[in-house]
């Protein structure tokens, strides 16, 4: 035993070491998710209802008013953000798991920054949201939506941001939090009206002035929108009902781009990435 | 380096509790050094000041020569913790854990195979590395978090309450561990407990009462530096009893665990005299020689379980030292 010890020498911090850590964070998120079949399926059931039940339901109901349009094509995008909305922050929601489980305190005494655990739960829960995102992807066909391997890059691309960011703002709701009630609580609170006014369930145009305020201050609008531009832009549908359903997002009667919008979307992520990561940098 | 943990007027407050109180101390390379002391006389928070957890109101420290407030990452790329909690992940098998952890601290590949079997070897983990540690006993993940604290090849490592909580069996286990550690790897340890019988183990032990340190030495010392023997006896008037053991024998006694207890020079040869002057009933009566219960007690006053049941009250401070970050 004396002599065959195997030594081991740790190097310095370096951005190589940072980058081997991202890796393990989001490695383990990984591992986690896919051993977790009752999470994937779980997850999927909302949105299908949603689309399914609720989108057939008022498809019928709405069906005089949108001629040429199915209302669940209409919800598709708007459910593939709820898919990686509901699975971002149960990724986030993870690490209020992880600090009642004590795994959290294995990865905040370890040499490296709290910038890299953050990067690489909030990549993680990108990650696992488009994986997820994937399987309502596969289901676009049933809802009259092409299978363009444009659009599906596209839609992966815009998943992957809107994930992204959700898991940041998850992670820096979790930061605070003790025990998973609270967060899956706090987590009801803030993501059903988010849901509700960002245009997943409903076209935002003609809407009255103060619900149309609140859609426009809702960050989630755009990660929606793009979504179902993209969506709409595979679709022939006849001008008058595109106005109606894809209205976009307008400010002062100037209707945003999709680069902007995107933009937006990220400038919203880095903002909670940093809160994130100085709310993990706070010691006792 | 001279020292492996070098510790200077160390305090700390949560708001208008003083949990240590202006705590030095120095611990050699390749020693083992425990602090003994009841729940809630600083030990964890003292812990977690040395390992970076918690942030100092005052004083310095330094572990394996880095300032453990300016040096934060250096101190952390130098220790190994094994915490009273687990910190394991029960959804990833041991190996998973592991790897995780060799990741996070840039353990070059080259090497990692070989020290992760050595690790796990040692530990008696080495055939169950492919499964969940949700499926492992207690004390299975307790070997399993001292395997991966070692994983790095730490300089300090870090134990606090290694055996808390686990059956006889492990805990001797865990005590051969570190005695094979202490052999086969340049280590110092660094370990909390409140059982004396494992505090013989170090080579020096810290008492600590109260957030402050009451004496530092080896068990031995300790030991002898006490030089009487412990008598416990129960009788049918403690009161009376503690009186009369004052009056007739100029000994100073008191209800410790529930029973009389007193220190006198040559215990057996005194109680043939207590059977024939005392005038209480005696029911039963116990000598033992000085263990280090009667270094705690005639260092603080009070046995340790008697300092627990009163301290108590201070387990949020532990609570609030762990939180995690």
């Amino acid at each position: 035993m004396t002599t065959d010890v195997v030594r081991v020498s740790v190097p310095r911090a370096s951005g190589g070491h940072d980058l081997r850590a991202i890796k393990v964070v989001l490695h383990r998120e990984m591992l986690r998710f896919a051993n977790d079949r009752t999470r994937i399926v779980s997850s999927l059931v909302q949105p299908v209802l949603w689309l399914f039940v609720m989108g057939t339901g008022l498809g019928t109901l709405v069906r005089g008013s949108i001629p040429g349009v199915d209302f669940r094509t209409f919800m598709y995008p708007g459910m593939i953000s709820m898919t990686v909305i509901m699975t971002a922050m149960f990724s986030a929601g993870s690490i209020v798991w992880d600090r009642e489980f004590g795994f959290l305190r294995e990865m905040l005494v370890a040499p490296v920054s709290r910038g890299a655990i953050v990067i690489g739960k909030c990549l993680g829960g990108a990650v696992v949201a488009c994986l997820q995102g994937v399987i309502i992807l596969a289901l676009a066909g049933l809802v009259g939506v092409p299978y363009s391997p444009m659009l599906i890059l596209t839609l992966l691309g815009e998943m992957f941001l809107a994930a992204f960011t959700i898991t940041a703002f998850g992670v820096t709701l979790a930061a605070r939090m003790r025990n998973m009630q609270s967060f899956f609580g706090v987590m009801q609170m803030a993501i059903m009206p988010m849901m509700f006014l960002s245009g997943a369930m409903f076209p935002l145009a003609n809407l009255p002035s103060w619900l149309h305020v609140l859609t426009t201050v809702n960050p989630l609008t755009y990660a929606v929108d793009p979504m179902r531009r993209a969506v709409f832009g595979h679709l022939a549908v006849p001008p008058r009902v595109d106005a109606m359903l894809n209205p976009g997002v307008s400010w002062f009667g100037h209707r945003l781009s999709v680069p902007l919008e995107l933009g937006l979307v990220a400038a919203i992520g880095a903002a909670l990435l940093g809160v994130a990561v100085l709310q993990f940098r706070r010691t006792d | 380096m001279n020292t492996a943990v070098e510790v200077r007027g160390l305090r700390k407050n949560y708001g208008e509790v003083e949990a240590v109180k202006g705590v030095g101390f120095e611990v050699a390379p390749g020693e083992v050094f425990g602090f003994l002391g009841p729940n809630g006389a600083g030990k964890t928070t003292t812990i977690s000041m040395l390992c970076t957890l918690v942030t100092p109101t005052g004083g310095t420290a330094h572990v394996a020569g880095y300032d453990v407030v300016k040096q934060r990452d250096e101190v952390r790329r130098n220790i190994g913790l094994v915490f009273q909690d687990p910190t394991l992940d029960g959804y990833l098998t041991a190996e998973q854990n592991l790897r995780f952890h060799a990741e996070l601290y840039g353990v070059p590949k080259e090497v990692l195979g070989d020290r992760m079997r050595q690790v796990l070897e040692m530990v008696g983990l080495w055939d169950r590395k492919d499964s969940k540690v949700m499926t492992f006993s207690g004390g299975m993940k307790r070997r399993l978090e001292i395997a991966r604290g070692l994983l790095h090849s730490p300089r300090v490592l870090f134990l606090d309450e290694p055996t808390v909580g686990l059956d006889p069996q492990t805990r001797s286990a865990i005590w051969g561990y570190i005695d094979k550690l202490r052999h086969s790897e340049d280590i110092t340890i660094f370990m909390t407990t409140h059982y004396m019988d494992e505090a013989e183990y170090c080579d020096r032990i810290a008492i600590i009462d109260h957030g402050e340190i009451v004496v530092i030495d080896s068990p031995e010392a300790l030991k002898a530096s006490v030089g009487k023997d412990r008598v416990q006896i129960q009788t049918g008037d403690d009161e009376r009893a503690i009186g009369l053991l004052k009056e007739r024998f100029g000994v100073d006694a008191a209800v410790r665990e529930g029973q009389v207890t007193f220190a006198v020079a040559s215990g057996e040869e005194f109680v043939p005299r207590l059977f024939a002057g005392l005038g209480v009933p005696i029911r039963s009566v116990s000598v033992s020689r000085p263990s280090l219960d009667d270094v705690f007690m005639s260092y603080t006053g009070s046995t340790i379980r008697d300092a627990e049941s009163s301290g108590a009250g201070n387990q949020w401070m532990r609570a609030r030292a762990m939180r995690g970050r």
